[in-house]
């Protein structure tokens, strides 16, 4: 079984270096193969891992070797596969391989085709040593790594100019890099200060040790460790008021949004939440907090969604969405269901992704869904694929999400939190209705693209059996929600309804199915018959508001990153160049002018030489005198 | 009035002043040498009557050995002044500025 656990962690990790070794030469579609037949090995190797347990086998662990031996401080390189991590495994790497092998038909006229693929496989090993490891410590090196995986895959057309934000929300790659990579650090220090607040109490960073040693812990150092960690969460989970660099993230090639900022990366957050369920569950204020603001962002996100232009924001902003929906089942407790959510969340999202990212590619990269319309003639497989992942994503029978999300629901409504219910409830209608704008503004009514002169093309058949699974997964993942349940809950909390909710479980579901059929049905009256624009609604105070994400991204433009330019801007002139420089410049100048006026002394004349011995020779013998005479 | 200890540390300082003028004062590479064994036995003379005084030795056997190390310094140096004298054609210090920096 340690074996096993090697070849699914390392074999991506092969796949990184082998493209690496290519990463400056021309396209080499061999690298593309390689690296999808090992992440394809990685899968299969987790599956095996997940059947293992599956068939009651024991926890899988292995010691890689020692890593920081420091005195009293003594931290294993160690992996540990449990039910969880098992799950997260075969998620990620399921999709990592699907993305694989779609990018070799995505990125197949780009120049950096290998180049993207090192930096793809180098970020599947990154996030299966953030879900494998056994301590924290690893998990923090995984946490950085998909950061920098995440930095690079944004920035991968770094040398894209800048735009005006009115042009180009996302101003260009290599600033939303910059953007998403300087947010997750400043959540980061959240996420390093819980892990040493639990490391200078308990003495250990193994989960099992910490969680079995918790109750050592003061209350209020329970508290301090819940909400630092949940910072780093807030960061790498895109959570308010955190979350603008996600959507920005989307300058990045499409199969990089659907692996990293849909399925995988940003569920890491939601993943370290049900990791340290031990400690939630202690602190129920917290757990309370983190499912409020997860409610907030679900609605928050949800409400952007409904009036943006561009096909990929849409589709970040429902998995802002979404990841509210898991941070609000983990917050109250429910961490099957949170788990439960991620899973299914992972496979409708990345298969939406990679639907937009086929429309982009048969319509040039124009991401503008106003000047689509009515591709289903052309794209009718895409339509099929995107419809099922939209249906899933708005939560109606039978597909996956409606199980998930339906249940995060009940949980709501049996803790007795209604305002939380209502709220994800509505949140729900929005989803269907966004979802379905996208979904007929682009493939039904008039054909719109004609006038701007695009040519779409279907992508090639062999792409959408590579997308089959998650297809297939999109429909039927929901179907094992008892199994998954009984499956996660060996390790995880078990959550029951109470009877009372029991009895109007058939209610809420009615209510949810009800309100998401409502979004679809206005959607469809209002866009499948084409575009009309009303320009009373686009003019709106609130439609605009929407539409410039409540002026955040220009609020914090104005309120943070120009103040701080400026103050770098001081620090730099007066502090740096007036006072640090003219010191340090001040000593080298005072040494270089005693030099030059001591220089004279040497001037061969032997004479001379023999004064200042002479001279020296009395000032020793005065100081001896003197010295004498004090004493 | 015999002599006291004073006196020959006087005649010491005294020496040994002027052979320090003649170091500051003298250009002639040849005189520097002059001038260094007057201070050499100012030292010595210092030395002795100290010796005597305390009633130890060990002073006068090292004045022995500056002598004796004086002497072979000497052998040495004026060898060198020669050799100087020979290359540079003249023993005056203000023309051997060779190691000015």
């Amino acid at each position: 079984m340690e074996k096993l656990l090697y070849i699914a962690l390392f074999a991506p990790l092969v796949s990184s270096l082998f493209a690496a070794i290519f990463a400056q030469r021309k396209k080499m579609q061999l690298v593309g193969i390689v690296a999808s037949l090992l992440i394809i090995i990685s899968f299969l190797a987790s599956s095996a891992l997940l059947s293992h347990l599956l068939s009651g086998g024991a926890v899988v662990t292995a010691n890689l070797m020692d890593w920081i031996v420091v005195g009293d401080m003594d931290v294993k390189f160690g992996f540990m596969v449990d039910q969880v991590t098992a799950v997260m495994m075969v998620v990620v790497t399921l999709v990592s391989a699907v993305v694989h092998v779609y990018s070799n038909y995505y990125m197949e006229h780009d120049e950096g085709f290998n180049r993207f693929f090192s930096y793809l496989s180098a970020f599947v090993f990154s996030m299966l040593v953030l879900v494998m490891s056994d301590n924290f410590l690893g998990l923090f090196i995984g946490w950085e790594g998909v950061g920098v995986c995440s930095w690079l895959l944004v920035g991968f057309w770094y040398y894209k100019p800048d735009q005006p934000r009115e042009v180009n929300p996302s101003i260009s790659p290599s600033w939303a890099a910059n953007e998403a990579f300087i947010m997750n650090r400043i959540a980061d220090l959240g996420l390093l200060v819980g892990i040493f607040i639990l490391y200078w109490n308990l003495g250990t960073l193994t989960y099992s040790e910490v969680f079995a040693n918790l109750d050592k812990l003061s209350g209020g150092l329970m508290v301090a460790a819940a909400i630092a960690l949940f910072i780093g969460a807030m960061g790498k989970s895109a959570q308010f008021p955190l979350h603008t660099w996600l959507a920005d993230a989307m300058e990045g090639p499409t199969p990089v949004s659907a692996l990293i900022h849909a399925a995988t990366m940003v569920t890491a957050g939601v993943y370290l939440v049900i990791r340290a369920n031990p400690l939630y569950s202690q602190v129920p204020d917290v757990g309370y907090f983190i499912a409020v603001l997860g409610t907030f962002v679900a609605i928050f996100a949800a409400s952007m969604a409904l009036v943006n232009r561009d096909l990929k924001r849409i589709i970040a902003y429902s998995t802002l969405s979404q990841l509210g929906y898991m941070f609000a089942a983990a917050g109250l407790g429910a961490y099957w269901v949170a788990l439960f959510h991620l899973a299914a969340h992972a496979f409708f999202k990345a298969l939406l992704f990679l639907g937009a990212g086929n429309v982009m590619h048969a319509m040039d990269d124009e991401l503008d869904i106003f000047k689509m319309g009515g591709l289903k003639k052309v794209m009718a497989k895409t339509y099929l694929y995107m419809g099922v992942a939209s249906l899933a994503l708005a939560g109606i029978w039978p597909f996956a999400g409606f199980y998930s999300k339906d249940t995060i629901l009940e949980v709501a409504f049996n803790e007795h939190t209604y305002g939380i219910w209502f709220v994800l409830w509505l949140t729900a209608g929005l989803t269907a209705f966004y979802s379905f704008r996208q979904v007929f503004l682009v493939f039904e009514g008039d054909e719109r693209y004609k006038k701007y002169g695009f040519h779409p093309h279907e992508a090639p058949n062999w792409v959408f059996i590579a997308l089959l699974p998650l297809l297939v997964l999109a429909i039927v993942f929901g179907w094992w929600k008892e199994e998954f349940m009984e499956f996660v809950t060996l390790i995880l909390p078990p959550y029951e309804m109470s009877e009372e909710t029991h009895h109007v479980a058939w209610i809420l579901i009615l209510l949810t199915s009800a309100i998401a059929i409502g979004g679809i049905v206005l959607a469809y009256i209002k866009y499948a018959n084409g575009l009309k624009r009303d320009p009373k609604i686009e003019n709106s105070f609130i439609y605009k508001l929407l539409q410039n994400q409540y002026y955040i991204p220009v609020f914090y433009d104005k309120a943070i990153v120009k103040p701080y330019a400026e103050l770098s801007d001081i620090a730099w002139k007066e502090i740096d160049l007036e006072m640090i420089d003219a010191t340090v410049d001040g000593i080298a100048k005072a040494i270089e002018v005693t030099g030059d006026k001591s220089r004279e002394i040497q001037n061969g004349n032997l004479s001379t030489y023999l004064r200042w011995m002479v001279a020296g020779f009395i000032i020793i013998t005065i100081l001896a005198v003197v010295s004498v005479v004090i004493k | 009035m015999s002599l006291t200890l004073t006196h020959y540390l006087i005649l010491s300082v005294i020496l040994f002043v002027i052979g320090m003028i003649g170091v500051i004062r003298r250009k002639n590479l040849l005189m520097l040498f002059f001038a260094t064994e007057i201070m050499l036995n100012a030292a010595n003379v210092a030395l002795v009557a100290l010796s005597s005084y305390i009633g130890d030795l060990t002073g006068q056997l090292f004045a022995l050995f500056i002598m004796a190390i004086a002497a072979s310094e000497v052998a040495v140096g004026l060898g060198l002044l020669i050799l100087v004298y020979k290359k540079q054609g003249t023993l005056d210090l203000d023309n051997l500025t060779l190691l000015k920096g």
